[in-house]
C-alpha cells in the first residue's frame, strides 16, 4: 500500500477522534437549543468553568483567593487538602446545577419571549461574565487536569497496525477514552430523554412550550434541568479537553469550533451533532494533510467555518435539521 | 421649556425634512461639532488622544458600520475584526505602494476594498439567516486573519510578519508614524467620523435605510411589498464594510502604527464592536457613539479606580472588567433591549413635555 494512503488513513482516524470531542461540545448546544430555543454561546465557557472548578476542588484551592488577598491582605491560597477525583466530579456537578439554576432565575426567566437573537447575545454576555468569574475564582494560570484518564500513544493499535501495514498508527489513549465516554453519554441522554418522566417533559417542552405548560409541566423546572444537563455535558467536554491540552482560556474557544459542527448537523438534532462533529474533524485534518502544506499550514483555524458556510448555501437547515418554513 | 417643536414653524419642505427638526437638537448638534472641531484640538494632549479620544473616534466609526448591518438591516455579523483587518492591510499596501498619494484617498480606498470583501462574504446572507448567518460570518473572521498571517505579500515580506505604518502626511502635516502630533491624528480621525456619521444618518433616513429596516423587521413581508432583498442586504453589507474598513485603516495607520493581525483584529474585536452596538442601542446612530464611548471609557475608569485608587493587581481588574461587561450586556438586554439610545430617547420625550407629566 502506498505510504501516502497509510498516512491519510491515520489522519482520518485521528480526525474521527477529534470529531468526537467537537461533537461533545456541540451536544450541549443542541440540548439547550431544542428545549428552550436558546442558542447558548456560553457552552464553551461553561466547559472552561467546569474544568477550572474541578481542578480547584481537587487541589483544595480557596475560591476567590486572589481577590480576598488583594482586599484584606494575606496569603491564603489552599485549604491544604486534596479531594479524590470522583468526589470532586460529583461536587462540580453540584456547582454546575447551582449555576444552571442561577442562570435561569437571574437571566433567562426575564428574557422569555424575546427574539432568539437577543437571547443569543445574552448568552454572549453570560459567557464573558462566567469567564471573568472563573478567572477571579480560580486564577487564570494554565492548570493541568488529571482525573486518571490514560494518555499517550496506544501501543496495542500501534503494534497491530505495524503488523498489517508496516507502519504503526499514532492514536492517543485519551481520544479512545473520549470516544467511549461520548458514546456512553449519548446513550445515557437518549435513554433519559425517551424513558424517564423528566426526559419526556423535556421533549414536550422542546416540541411546544404552550402545550407543555397547559398539561402542567413547569417550564422553569425543565429549563433548569436542561441547563444542568448542558452543564454536565460541558463538564465532560471540559475534562476531556482539559486533560488533552491543559485547563486554560483557549478551552472556551472550542465553543466556536462547535458552531460549524452544529451548522453542518443542524441545530436541532443530536445525531446531527455527532455526524457533523465527525465530518468536521475528519475534513479539517485531511484538508490540513493534503492542502495545508501548499498554502502555509494552520488551515484548521478556518476550514471548518468555510466548509459549513459552503454547505449552508445549499442546505440552510443543515444535514438533519428540521426544515425551515417561513410564514409572513 | 426649550426642547419642543411648538413655535418652530417650518415654511419649506427642506426645513421640514432636515436631519434635526427640533431647534434645540439642531443647536446642540452644531455646538458638539464646534466643540469637537474648534476646542478639543487645542487642548488635547498625548494621554487623552491615545487612551480615550482616538479609540473612541475609531470605534465609533466601526460601531456605526456594524450598527447599519445588525441594527438597521438585521444581519448579525461576527466578522467585524476580520473586516477591520482588510481595511488595515488595504491601507498598508496602498501607503507603501503609492507613498505620494494623500492619506485621505488611501483610507477611502481601503474602505472601498473592504466593502467589496464584505459584499463577497455577505452573499450567503441571501440563503442563510439568523444565527446561521452569524456563524457563517465567523468564516470571514477566521479566514481573513489566517490569510493575512500566511500570505507574505500582504505584509510586504517583512521578517516579523507585522505591518508598520510608514510616516505619511496630509498637506504637509504628519499624521502617521511616531512623529505625528496628537491634534493632527485626532483631527484626521474626527473628519472621517463626522463624514461617516452624516452619511449614515442620511442613508438611514432615506429609501435605502427604509428598505434595510423592512428587511430587518420581516424579510419575506418586505419582499412581497416589493423590496429587493438582494439589493437591500448587499448594500447594507457594502456600506457597513466601507465604514468598518475605514475604521480598520485608521486603527492601524493612525492609532496603533504597528499591527499583528491575530492580536489586533481577532475574534475579540468582533465581539467588542458588537457589544458597543448592543449597549449603545441597535438601530441608532447616537447609540453607536454612546456604546463606543462607554466601552472605551469603562476599562480606563476601572483601571483608575482599581489599580490607582484601590491598589489591586492589574489582572484582577482585568477579570473584573470581563465580569462587568458581561453583566452589563445581560442587564441591558433584560432591562432596556434598545440600549443607551433608548434611555436618551425617553429622556428627550420627558424633556419635551416638562414640566407637565403628559
Amino acid at each position: 500500500m502506498p505510504e501516502q494512503l497509510i498516512f491519510a488513513m491515520e489522519v482520518t482516524l485521528n480526525g474521527l477522534m477529534a470529531g468526537v470531542l467537537y461533537a461533545l461540545v456541540a451536544l450541549g448546544f443542541v440540548l439547550i437549543y431544542k428545549a428552550s430555543g436558546i442558542f447558548n454561546y456560553a457552552q464553551g465557557v461553561m466547559a472552561l468553568f467546569a474544568a477550572m472548578t474541578l481542578v480547584g476542588i481537587m487541589n483544595g484551592q480557596v475560591p476567590f483567593a486572589h481577590l480576598i488577598n488583594a482586599i484584606f491582605g494575606g496569603h491564603i491560597t489552599h485549604f491544604g487538602w486534596t479531594i479524590p477525583s470522583f468526589l470532586a466530579i460529583v461536587l462540580t456537578v453540584a456547582v454546575m446545577v447551582l449555576l444552571a439554576w442561577l442562570v435561569q432565575v437571574l437571566v433567562m426567566k426575564h428574557l422569555v419571549g424575546q427574539e432568539p437573537i437577543i437571547l443569543f447575545m445574552a448568552t454572549i454576555g453570560l459567557a464573558y461574565f462566567l469567564e471573568g468569574v472563573a478567572d477571579l475564582m480560580w486564577g487564570s494560570e494554565i492548570k493541568t487536569l488529571d482525573v486518571g484518564i490514560p494518555q499517550g500513544i496506544n501501543l496495542w493499535i500501534d503494534e497491530k497496525t505495524y503488523n498489517i501495514f508496516g507502519y504503526g498508527f499514532f492514536i492517543d489513549n485519551l481520544d479512545i477514552v473520549a470516544t467511549v465516554v461520548a458514546a456512553l453519554l449519548v446513550t445515557g441522554l437518549v435513554i433519559f430523554a425517551q424513558y424517564t418522566k423528566q426526559g419526556r417533559a423535556m421533549r414536550a417542552v422542546a416540541d411546544d412550550h404552550q402545550a407543555a405548560l397547559s398539561v402542567g409541566i413547569s417550564l422553569n423546572f425543565i429549563w433548569v434541568l436542561v441547563w444542568s444537563v448542558a452543564g454536565f455535558v460541558a463538564l465532560v467536554a471540559g475534562i476531556m479537553w482539559g486533560t488533552k491540552s491543559g485547563v486554560q482560556f483557549s478551552l472556551s474557544l472550542i465553543a466556536l469550533k462547535a458552531l460549524p459542527v452544529l451548522m453542518l448537523g443542524g441545530f436541532t438534532s443530536i445525531p446531527g451533532a455527532i455526524v457533523g462533529g465527525l465530518i468536521i474533524g475528519v475534513g479539517e485534518k485531511l484538508f490540513e494533510f493534503a492542502i495545508g502544506p501548499m498554502v502555509g499550514g494552520a488551515t484548521e483555524n478556518w476550514f471548518a467555518y468555510v466548509l459549513a458556510l459552503l454547505f449552508l448555501v445549499f442546505r440552510p437547515q443543515g444535514l438533519f435539521g428540521e426544515k425551515i418554513i417561513e410564514r409572513v | 421649556m426649550f426642547y419642543r417643536e411648538a413655535g418652530d414653524f417650518k415654511v419649506s419642505y427642506q426645513d421640514d425634512s432636515q436631519t434635526f427638526p427640533i431647534k434645540f437638537d439642531r443647536y446642540r448638534y452644531y455646538a458638539v461639532l464646534a466643540f469637537a472641531f474648534l476646542v478639543i484640538p487645542f487642548v488635547i494632549n498625548d494621554y487623552w488622544a491615545n487612551a480615550i479620544l482616538l479609540p473612541f473616534l475609531i470605534y465609533s466609526i466601526a460601531a456605526i458600520g456594524l450598527n447599519i448591518l445588525v441594527g438597521y438591516c438585521g444581519q448579525v455579523s461576527l466578522g467585524t475584526g476580520g473586516f477591520m483587518a482588510v481595511g488595515a492591510y488595504a491601507v498598508y499596501k496602498l501607503m507603501t505602494a503609492f507613498p505620494e498619494v494623500s492619506m485621505f484617498i488611501h483610507v477611502l480606498l481601503a474602505g472601498g476594498i473592504t466593502a467589496l470583501v464584505c459584499v463577497a462574504f455577505g452573499l450567503p446572507s441571501l440563503r442563510i439567516k439568523g444565527f446561521y448567518l452569524a456563524v457563517a460570518t465567523l468564516a470571514a473572521q477566521f479566514f481573513l486573519v489566517w490569510l493575512f498571517n500566511r500570505v507574505p505579500w500582504f505584509y510586504n515580506y517583512s521578517a516579523s510578519g507585522q505591518i508598520n505604518a510608514p510616516e505619511r502626511d496630509v498637506f504637509g502635516i504628519v499624521i502617521t508614524g511616531p512623529n505625528a502630533a496628537s491634534w493632527a491624528t485626532y483631527f484626521f480621525c474626527l473628519i472621517f467620523l463626522a463624514f461617516c456619521a452624516i452619511v449614515a444618518r442620511n442613508l438611514t433616513r432615506g429609501t435605502t435605510g427604509r428598505t434595510w429596516m423592512a428587511i430587518r423587521d420581516m424579510d419575506i413581508a418586505a419582499e412581497i411589498i416589493g423590496v429587493n432583498p438582494l439589493k437591500a442586504k448587499l448594500t447594507a453589507f457594502a456600506v457597513s464594510g466601507f465604514f468598518i474598513g475605514i475604521s480598520g485603516a485608521l486603527f492601524f495607520a493612525v492609532y496603533l502604527g504597528a499591527v499583528e493581525v491575530g492580536e489586533a483584529f481577532g475574534i475579540n474585536k468582533s465581539f467588542l464592536v458588537l457589544f458597543m452596538v448592543i449597549i449603545g442601542g441597535l438601530g441608532s446612530i447616537f447609540g453607536s457613539f454612546a456604546g463606543a464611548a462607554f466601552l472605551v471609557l469603562l476599562p480606563v475608569v476601572l483601571k483608575v479606580i482599581g489599580v490607582d485608587l484601590m491598589g489591586w493587581p492589574t489582572d484582577i481588574v482585568a477579570h473584573f472588567q470581563l465580569v462587568i461587561v458581561g453583566a452589563l450586556i445581560v442587564f441591558f438586554l433584560i432591562v432596556e433591549p434598545h440600549g443607551l439610545a433608548q434611555l436618551w430617547r425617553v429622556a428627550k420625550e420627558k424633556l419635551r413635555l416638562w414640566p407637565f407629566p403628559h
